[in-house]
């Protein structure tokens, strides 16, 4: 247990679901996250990432799997014989220590020597070496989250898991630290297993990201490969926003399958879609859509709908929003256009005749069809609290 | 503390009029509690040092003595109490480690374990408080019958030959220590389960993601943190446990050579009337349990409390 693998080490769950009473936090979990990769776990309250990351550290007990890290099976071991450690959501640091004691406690709880001067060194990594002396009560938010890094990494875990470390802090200090957690994971080249709800963060900072909803991962892979293909309605709404329209699948033509929506016969790459018959949803991303004021000629290799009317209209900075519907088609949904400022001011206003077009290899194909008015973002039990009462048990 | 922060308000305020008044509000508010203590507190001590220091009055009438500055009088006490002084002090430490054995788990088990059983917490803190339903002075009576020479206790041990034929259980100090921690258990376990009920269970969760075992997480987090609700428990306990008088009395669980402090007090004022003696030994009764309480407190780190 003292010599910890400086690399990091593999994570493994095995087939793991967990019961609480009433409900299913966990189904049947698979996951291997390779040492030395920045992984986040994604999903909205209640989906179970949370008690994911609990049964990795040791503090919930799997109702069925087995947890493997760097190929030995911990499932039965107690938290502190595991070579993990957390990065809590509340920080969790002992006020009644200092801040170097609390950094220092990991160390000598496991008899390293030179604890005094590791804690120090891994304060300098987090640039608090000056406040060593302080009590955790007299750090800002952000001092207290950079505390609670240090006092996990100077222990050099196989894995680390961080569980929304930076929810606490605002924005500004977010993307800072989102900036410098990543920066502190290619320098000590620990495994990170990061769990968050912001789709954003999860974005910015892993290098795989698993996209977790009741229970289960709904789709995985690298940040662009998600955004870019999402596999299920979940993904394609949780993870930035999409149009989504559904129809039948008329022929398929080339390397592209075409789907009927409301009359109109848009084409979408066959090897970008899941299913390739029957009624289907297919999306494509906001920024992806172009808007013209005048009809265009139909063109091979772009997708065109119209005429829409602009609703809305809202400027956000870097982009400008467009909300659009489509009054004399009332098959096709209304639709969002997310289109960079080139320009100042808006290209369009509301009440505005417009046309959508948008390259053809930009379509997805989703494998669930959407339901009409199916909301992703209900209201689900609070993952947090439920852990905290289980912990108890 | 809560005063020089309403009195010196921030200056620069544009409404210093209405800071000036708030203050003004804030001292009549203080009035009666200021009133309150100078009658039942400040008069009473200041009348209590005056007596301490009185002579007999020239007449010899018994009870009977004049305003004078007789240092005897603590002199007399120290030399002559000395040993009960010690005993009292010995008593009450004991019945405090005893307490807070007993009382740390029992505070542990309501304020941490059954926290998940909010009804069975709340029965178990009161079933801590029940026994204050009934008079004190009758338990403990309870208790002398219960452990009375042909007692259930005594006869139970006598018949297995655990106790001699001719031994005694009430009148010695193994029994006024027993009156001691039982009457003053709750006052040690609700400050502690107090402290305990607080305690973030996450802490214990963080340290044992830093390797501590369970041992070791008591030791280095729950504890330093329910040390607050502990000095309390065991300041409530200590301080009324050395000055008490009813456990010690024969008249209750006592004999005749395990008088503490308040029987030499109580014998001298209403017994011998021998006032400056019994007020001077009060006096050296208090400072003699101050000095350990601020070495106790400093010791533990929770000047706060105080």
């Amino acid at each position: 247990m003292s010599a910890f693998d400086d690399a990091g080490a593999d994570l493994e769950l095995r087939q793991i679901t967990k019961t609480f009473p009433g409900f299913t936090a966990i189904e049947q979990l698979d996951l291997t996250i390779p040492a030395g990769s920045f992984f986040a776990l994604l999903g909205p309250s209640g989906c179970g990432k949370t008690t994911t990351l609990r049964l990795v550290a040791g503090l919930e007990e799997p109702t069925t799997g087995r947890v493997l890290i760097g190929g030995r099976d911990v499932t039965a071991t107690k938290p502190h014989e595991r070579p993990v450690n957390t990065v809590f959501q509340s920080y969790a640091l002992f006020p009644h220590m200092t801040v170097q004691g609390n950094v220092e406690f990991g160390l000598r709880r496991r008899g390293v020597k030179d604890a005094g001067a590791r804690a120090l060194e891994a304060l300098k990594l987090v640039q608090l070496d000056h406040l060593a002396a302080r009590r955790p009560s007299q750090l800002s938010g952000g001092q207290q989250q950079r505390v609670a890094l240090a006092r996990a990494i100077v222990n050099r875990p196989a894995l680390l898991l961080l569980d929304e470390p930076l929810g606490a802090l605002d924005l500004k200090l977010r993307r800072e630290m989102q900036l410098e957690l990543k920066a502190i994971q290619a320098e000590v080249g620990l495994t990170f297993l990061h769990v968050t709800h912001d789709q954003e963060e999860a974005m910015t900072m892993a290098d795989t990201v698993a996209v977790m909803n009741r229970g289960r991962i709904e789709q995985m892979g690298s940040p662009q490969e998600l955004y870019e293909l999402p596999r299920t309605l979940f993904v394609a709404n949780f993870l930035g926003q999409s149009n989504l329209l559904t129809g039948d699948v008329v022929a398929t033509s080339g390397a592209n399958t075409v789907v009927e929506v409301g009359g109109v016969r848009l084409s979408i790459p066959t090897a970008r879609m899941q299913r390739t018959s029957g009624a289907v949803t297919v999306g494509v991303r906001p920024e992806k859509l172009l808007l013209l004021t005048e009809e265009p000629k139909a063109k091979r290799g772009v997708n065109l709908l119209g005429p829409a009317r602009v609703t809305d209209v809202s400027f956000t900075g870097v982009s400008t929003q467009y909300q659009v519907e489509f009054p004399e088609n009332s098959a096709l949904p209304g639709m969002s256009v997310f289109a960079q400022n080139l320009v100042f001011g808006a290209v369009v206003n509301p009440g505005a005749e417009v046309w959508l077009s948008w390259s053809v290899d930009h379509g997805f194909g989703l494998a669930d069809a959407a339901e009409p008015g199916s909301s992703f973002a209900a209201a689900e039990a609070d993952d947090t609290s439920v852990a905290v009462a289980a912990g108890e048990s | 503390m809560a005063f020089g922060a309403f009195a010196g308000g921030p200056a620069a305020d544009p409404g210093i009029g209405a800071a000036q008044r708030k203050s003004r509000v804030v001292l009549l508010l203080l009035l009666p509690g200021v009133i309150y203590l100078a009658l039942t507190y400040v008069a009473p001590l200041i009348s209590l040092v005056l007596t301490s220091l009185q002579s007999p009055s020239p007449t010899f009438d018994i009870g009977s003595y004049v305003y004078a500055f007789n240092i005897g009088n603590y002199a007399t006490a120290i030399s002559e109490y000395a040993p009960v002084l010690g005993r009292s002090f010995l008593f009450a430490l004991t019945a405090t480690v005893l307490t807070l054995v007993i009382g740390y788990p029992l505070a542990y088990f309501i304020g941490v374990t059954l926290r998940r059983f909010p009804l069975l917490q709340s029965l178990a803190l009161v079933l801590v408080i029940a026994p204050f339903f009934i008079s004190f002075l009758l338990r403990t009576l309870a208790w002398k019958q219960i452990f009375s020479d042909e007692g259930p206790v005594v006869s139970f041990l006598q018949a297995l030959a655990i106790l001699p034929h001719d031994a005694h259980v009430t009148g010695t100090p193994f029994m006024v220590i027993f009156g001691l921690t039982y009457n003053f258990l709750p006052f040690t376990v609700l400050p502690m389960y107090t402290s305990l009920e607080r305690l973030d269970l996450r802490y214990l969760e963080a340290a044992g993601d830093l390797y501590a075992s369970r041992w070791s997480s008591f030791w280095r987090v729950t504890f330093p943190l329910s040390l607050p609700g502990v000095v309390s428990g065991t300041l409530l306990t200590f301080i009324p446990a050395t000055g008490d008088y009813i456990n010690a009395s024969p008249s209750f669980l006592g004999g005749l050579d395990t008088a503490m402090v308040g029987n030499v007090i109580e014998q001298n004022f209403l017994v011998l009337q021998n006032y400056p003696v019994a007020a001077a030994m009060s006096i050296v009764l208090m400072v003699a349990i101050l000095i350990p309480v601020a070495v106790y407190v400093s010791l533990t780190k929770t000047e706060e409390l105080l």
